[in-house]
């Protein structure tokens, strides 16, 4: 394969700044939408309302020069004077052109009296770092902030300290307890003797892209008779249940081809299935579990459908809290942003340190219900 | 059996008496004791008021150690047994959980579902097929099925286009691995967050004296000399701005498994047809393309499942209304909205009646593949 790729590449390099330049087109296109939210997430709340995200980078503007208090005698409710030149309130509030290429802004409502000198030119790097956002949307207490116009805004906060937390104990055991009790079945049926073994593997085959909405009533049914309702055991039982079958499928695949000899050797020295299973065979199959593991992980992780109707508003998870930032604070983008990477953090840096598994997981198994 | 053991051993009838009694002791003390542990860390974590911090860890230590606890009992309370019982029974030691759990959670709830579907909301009367009748004769199920076919046909053709696209021209690239990242990472992304990144970029805040728009997208057609617009509420079209999501979610999954199976081709035979004067072109259509079909058929099958179930992103940015809704959320708003158990059973059999094809396809696979 490398002399393919090296000899295909040294035939391509006419075409190969195009190829490169489709691809960093592509590869802008699809960081943008992130990286917006990224810069943002840092942003001052007052300038995420008066400027988008992209004012960060050289431009050309308006810069504040200096500020005219406008004299308390004027009634600005009539055209007025102001630096030689006569205008109205609403034509200062859309900015007034001075002679010599200044300009002047009304700021804020006709009380503050606020009349900014703008110069237009270059504007270099002019970001005001923070990290007031992450304190306020981690925080569950009351939250303050300034908008655009300056004004203070209280908000309850949203608490994604404690989702964080709670989605660790969610996905953490959703993600080992269906690998061990999938391991023991694929061990099962590649290496032992049952009737019904034939049968029951297909079942599971047959389960791989069943619809996750094919369970959620009745087993909402359940789980009310249970009193199960929020609690983790019931978000564990649920992701185990609906992640089964791949990954008993998975490992099934990884753990049958496993040679017959490293076990009949075992057997001869009078080891047990238990023993063989926990001392060699699990030992064996890192890789596989490995896969199975990272995919499991960032599929509970990112999980909204069963979190939102298992586990309701009693430990809720990070997905939750931040759908539910969507719905109670739409436009607050301070904190919108700043929620929404705390709640791709995790899955992120799993994602890039284990990649090489991932990648493997998903080739091997490419459905999922 | 340690009685009859002890008839014949008479001198140490007692020693047999006291350990045979003292093995029945401890096989039932042992299950007896793994109850009591796991019911007691299950009362903690439903009742405790501890630190959050405290909580979390012991719900990972309890949930984690109970089931390794589980299978170490069990299976050591088979191998008590006679070598021809551990036999029989170590396998359902393996193999049970699994199987329950799969009853559980899906086999018998599909069983359910569809019982479910024939009775009215509060599951009491039976009422025949009227589900069905609604859920494919009402407008807004209506609305919803014209929205997943367009999520399936558009979601799933940009999808696999791109992701083509980016997996042959990244194999002849050196950057090849640092492109394919950056196009795979929202995999790791939730619907959820992906929702709240591109609401960012369609965010509109309408006219007004000084008003100045946030959202990339209405910045970048202002620029452009056009107005601003409200993305996510203009039916038909808010329909593609949401596909756009699943696109950019979608394509890195794409991208990867078309990748590997593109690495796989046999370079004699794309060198063969050069030295035969084929263009790229041709190459690509003639060789290629036969050559993953396979792939490229179970790629589109997997993104056809997804979008047809989606449920996530049309919830976030626009809980179905303005003419976005999709079957998975109607299923939503049904149950959990107006309570009504037999039409959201209804859908959801629609749902498993359109990848039956699917399953039969895997299952028909899976003999091929192996003998059994």
């Amino acid at each position: 394969m490398a002399t393919k790729t090296a000899s295909a590449k040294q035939q391509k390099s006419a075409s190969s700044f195009w190829v490169n330049f489709v691809l960093i087109l592509i590869c802008l296109l699809w960081t943008i939408p992130t990286f917006g939210v990224l810069v943002t997430s840092f942003r001052d709340s007052r300038d995420i309302y008066g400027s988008g995200w992209w004012t960060i980078f050289p431009h050309k503007g308006w810069t504040k020069e200096s500020e005219i208090i406008v004299d308390a005698n004027i009634d600005v409710d009539k055209p007025f004077q102001i630096e030689g030149i006569t205008s109205t309130f609403t034509q200062l509030r859309q900015g007034v052109q001075l002679p010599d290429g200044r300009r002047l802004t009304w700021v804020g409502n006709k009380r503050t009296r606020l009349v900014e000198i703008e110069t237009y030119g270059w504007i270099g790097f002019d970001i005001n770092l923070t990290l007031d956002n992450y304190r306020d949307v981690l925080s569950g207490g009351t939250v303050r902030y300034l908008d655009a116009s300056g004004n203070e805004i209280q908000r309850q906060g949203n608490d994604m300290g404690t989702a964080f937390l709670n989605s660790i104990a969610v996905a953490v055991p959703s993600t080992i307890i269906p690998i061990l009790i999938a391991a023991f079945a694929a061990y099962g049926f590649a290496w032992m003797n049952f009737p019904g073994r034939k049968l029951l593997f297909t079942i599971v085959v047959a389960l791989l892209v069943v619809p996750l909405q094919i369970a959620l009533v009745p087993i909402l049914q359940d789980y009310t008779a249970l009193k199960l309702n929020g609690t983790y055991l019931a978000m564990w039982l649920a992701h185990t249940g609906f992640g089964l079958p791949l990954a008993v499928y998975l490992l099934y695949n990884y753990i049958g081809e496993l040679p017959r000899d490293i076990l009949e050797s075992a057997f001869i020295d009078g080891a047990s299935h238990f023993t063989i299973f926990t001392q060699l065979i699990l030992p064996l199959a890192v890789p596989a579990l490995a896969s199975f593991a990272i995919f499991q992980f960032l599929w509970v992780w990112n999980d909204y459908l069963v979190a939102l109707i298992f586990l309701g508003d009693k430990n809720r998870v990070v997905t939750m809290a931040l759908a539910a930032m969507v719905g109670e604070k739409g436009q607050d983008w301070h904190l919108l942003t700043s929620g929404a990477f705390i709640s791709m953090i995790l899955p992120l840096s799993v994602f890039f340190a284990l990649q090489r598994f991932f990648v493997r997981g998903l080739t091997a198994g490419s459905v999922k219900g | 059996m340690a009685m009859l053991k002890g008839e014949n051993n008479k001198p140490n009838i007692l020693d047999w008496f006291a350990s045979g009694i003292g093995q029945i002791l401890i096989s039932l003390f042992v299950p007896v004791l793994t109850f009591l542990v796991l019911w007691q860390g299950f009362i903690f974590l439903r009742d405790a008021n501890a630190p959050k911090l405290v909580i979390v860890l012991v719900a990972v230590v309890w949930g984690v150690g109970g089931v390794a606890l589980l299978y170490f009992v069990s299976n050591w309370l088979v191998e008590k047994t006679s070598r021809k019982w551990v036999h029989r029974l170590q396998p359902f030691v393996f193999v049970g959980p699994a199987i329950a759990l799969l009853a559980w959670y899906l086999a018998i709830p599909t069983l359910r579902t569809l019982y479910l579907s024939v009775m009215d909301a509060n599951s009491r009367n039976f009422v025949g097929l009227d589900n069905f009748i609604f859920a494919f004769t009402d407008r807004i199920m209506l609305e919803a099925f014209r929205n997943n076919l367009l999520w399936m046909i558009f979601g799933t053709g940009f999808s696999v286009g791109l992701g083509l696209l980016i997996a042959v021209l990244a194999d002849r690239s050196r950057f090849e691995k640092i492109y394919k990242a950056i196009i795979f990472m929202p995999m790791a992304i939730s619907f959820v967050g992906a929702g709240v990144i591109w609401k960012f970029i369609y965010t509109y805040k309408g006219e007004g004296i000084g008003v100045v728009e946030i959202g990339l997208l209405n910045a970048i057609v202002i620029a452009l000399g056009g107005k601003p617009q409200p993305w996510l509420t203009m039916p038909p079209w808010n329909n593609f701005f949401l596909i756009v999501i699943m696109v950019w979610l979608q394509t890195g999954y794409a991208m990867v498994i078309l990748s590997s199976a593109i690495k796989a081709i046999p370079a004699e035979l794309l060198e063969a047809a050069r030295v035969d004067g084929a263009n790229e072109f041709e190459i690509f259509f003639k060789i290629m393309i036969p050559v993953i079909r396979g792939t490229l058929l179970s790629v589109i099958t997997t993104i056809v499942i997804f979008s047809l179930k989606l449920f996530d992103i049309v919830r976030v940015m626009t809980g179905g209304n303005n003419g976005t809704n999709v079957i998975a959320n109607e299923f939503y708003i049904e149950r959990f909205t107006y309570g009504n158990a037999g039409r959201a059973s209804a859908i959801a059999i629609v749902l498993l009646v359109a990848v039956i094809p699917v399953i039969i396809y895997n299952l028909r696979q899976f003999r091929e593949r192996r003998a059994f």
